[in-house]
């Protein structure tokens, strides 16, 4: 019960995660998270307006029932099995991120300054997460894949272009950590 | 009466739905949906998402060892190739960067939005609402990007 409860350690999660690739494989199915945006594009309509999202989406049942999986063991992940959020964080970056205005930094998964209530009723705090969606949603597709697809599935079964597309990855979150967020915050 | 394979869930794929909530789990339990994670990742302040990742990525080499030498068959017996990515220099950097900018913003990637949403409801919804307006978009503009 113990280990149910308390956080598990990054020696856990990375052998877990490529057991869930295994299975998705074992399952018959090319693991990644992504092209789901483009399936809830053709289910909203989407095939009306561009051809590109003229597609049968039943095809990927599977993938849409991983998705409400996920949703799922989101809200069983927050109820039951993680009853204290707080992260060990290098005082370093509690230390910039103070100097960024943040508060009770670490008590939580989620930073109150981006994921907290009255952010989502101000201009700025909602379009701080509409415009992060759009460019995840955008720059996936756009680059063929995402964490799971690229950087996992992509890196381990060796593909040249995941290689180009983490790099990619890490351009960007570095853009956005190291200077964008010291301007918006 | 018969059902016909055409109805819109395939029981058949239920285990997919399971396999979801066990991702989910294993997300949240290691911390890899928690925006300081990543943050920290990006900052180079922290080994842990480094360990996650750099982990799943050791392993699933060797699964990929066991698909390629067809020691590990999918459930069919059929012989299991990944997709190859398409190549490419300019989508694959480019919309690697985008994608890298929105994930270093909100620290959410595309499998953990989902998994955000019964953590942070409405924030998660609003950048679910983006990436599929992302996607809309890219949709749009596919046939004129560079690739």
């Amino acid at each position: 019960m113990d280990f149910i409860l308390q956080p598990w350690n990054w020696y856990v999660g990375g052998p877990l995660i490529s057991i869930s690739l295994l299975l998705y494989f074992y399952f018959g199915k090319n693991f990644g998270a992504s092209t789901n945006f483009e399936t809830l594009c053709t289910m909203a309509g989407a095939g009306k307006v561009s051809d590109y999202f003229k597609k049968d989406w039943k095809d990927r049942d599977f993938a849409l029932l991983f998705v409400i999986g996920l949703i799922i063991g989101g809200f069983i992940s927050s109820i039951y099995l993680i009853p204290n959020q707080s992260i060990d964080l290098n005082p370093k970056t509690v230390q910039e991120l103070t100097e960024l205005g943040f508060s009770n930094i670490g008590s939580q998964y989620f930073p109150e300054e981006i994921f907290g209530e009255e952010v989502l009723f101000s201009l700025k705090g909602f379009l701080i997460l509409l415009i992060s969606g759009i460019l995840v949603g955008f720059g996936t597709r756009y680059a063929g894949g995402c964490t799971s697809g690229h950087a996992i599935t992509g890196l381990s079964s060796l593909q040249f272009p995941s290689l180009l597309a983490v790099f990619g990855f890490f351009i960007g979150g570095i853009i956005a950590t190291w200077f964008i967020i010291p301007i918006i915050f | 009466m018969v059902y016909n394979s055409n109805y819109i869930l395939d029981m058949k794929n239920i285990k997919f739905l399971f396999l979801g909530i066990f991702f989910a789990i294993v997300l949240s339990k290691t911390q890899a949906i928690s925006w300081y994670r990543f943050y920290e990742m990006f900052k180079f302040q922290s080994f842990h998402m480094y360990g996650i990742i750099g982990g799943a990525v050791l392993i699933s080499m060797i699964f990929m060892q066991l698909f390629k030498k067809g020691i590990i068959k999918d459930n069919n017996g059929n012989k299991i190739v990944p997709k190859q990515k398409k190549k490419g220099f300019i989508h694959t950097v480019l919309g690697g960067t985008l994608f890298g900018l929105g994930w270093g913003i909100s620290g959410a990637c595309a499998a953990p939005i989902f998994v955000i949403l019964g953590f942070k409801l409405m924030p998660a919804l609003i950048l679910l609402v983006g990436a599929i307006l992302g996607a809309f978009f890219y949709g749009l503009l596919s046939k004129k990007l560079p690739n």
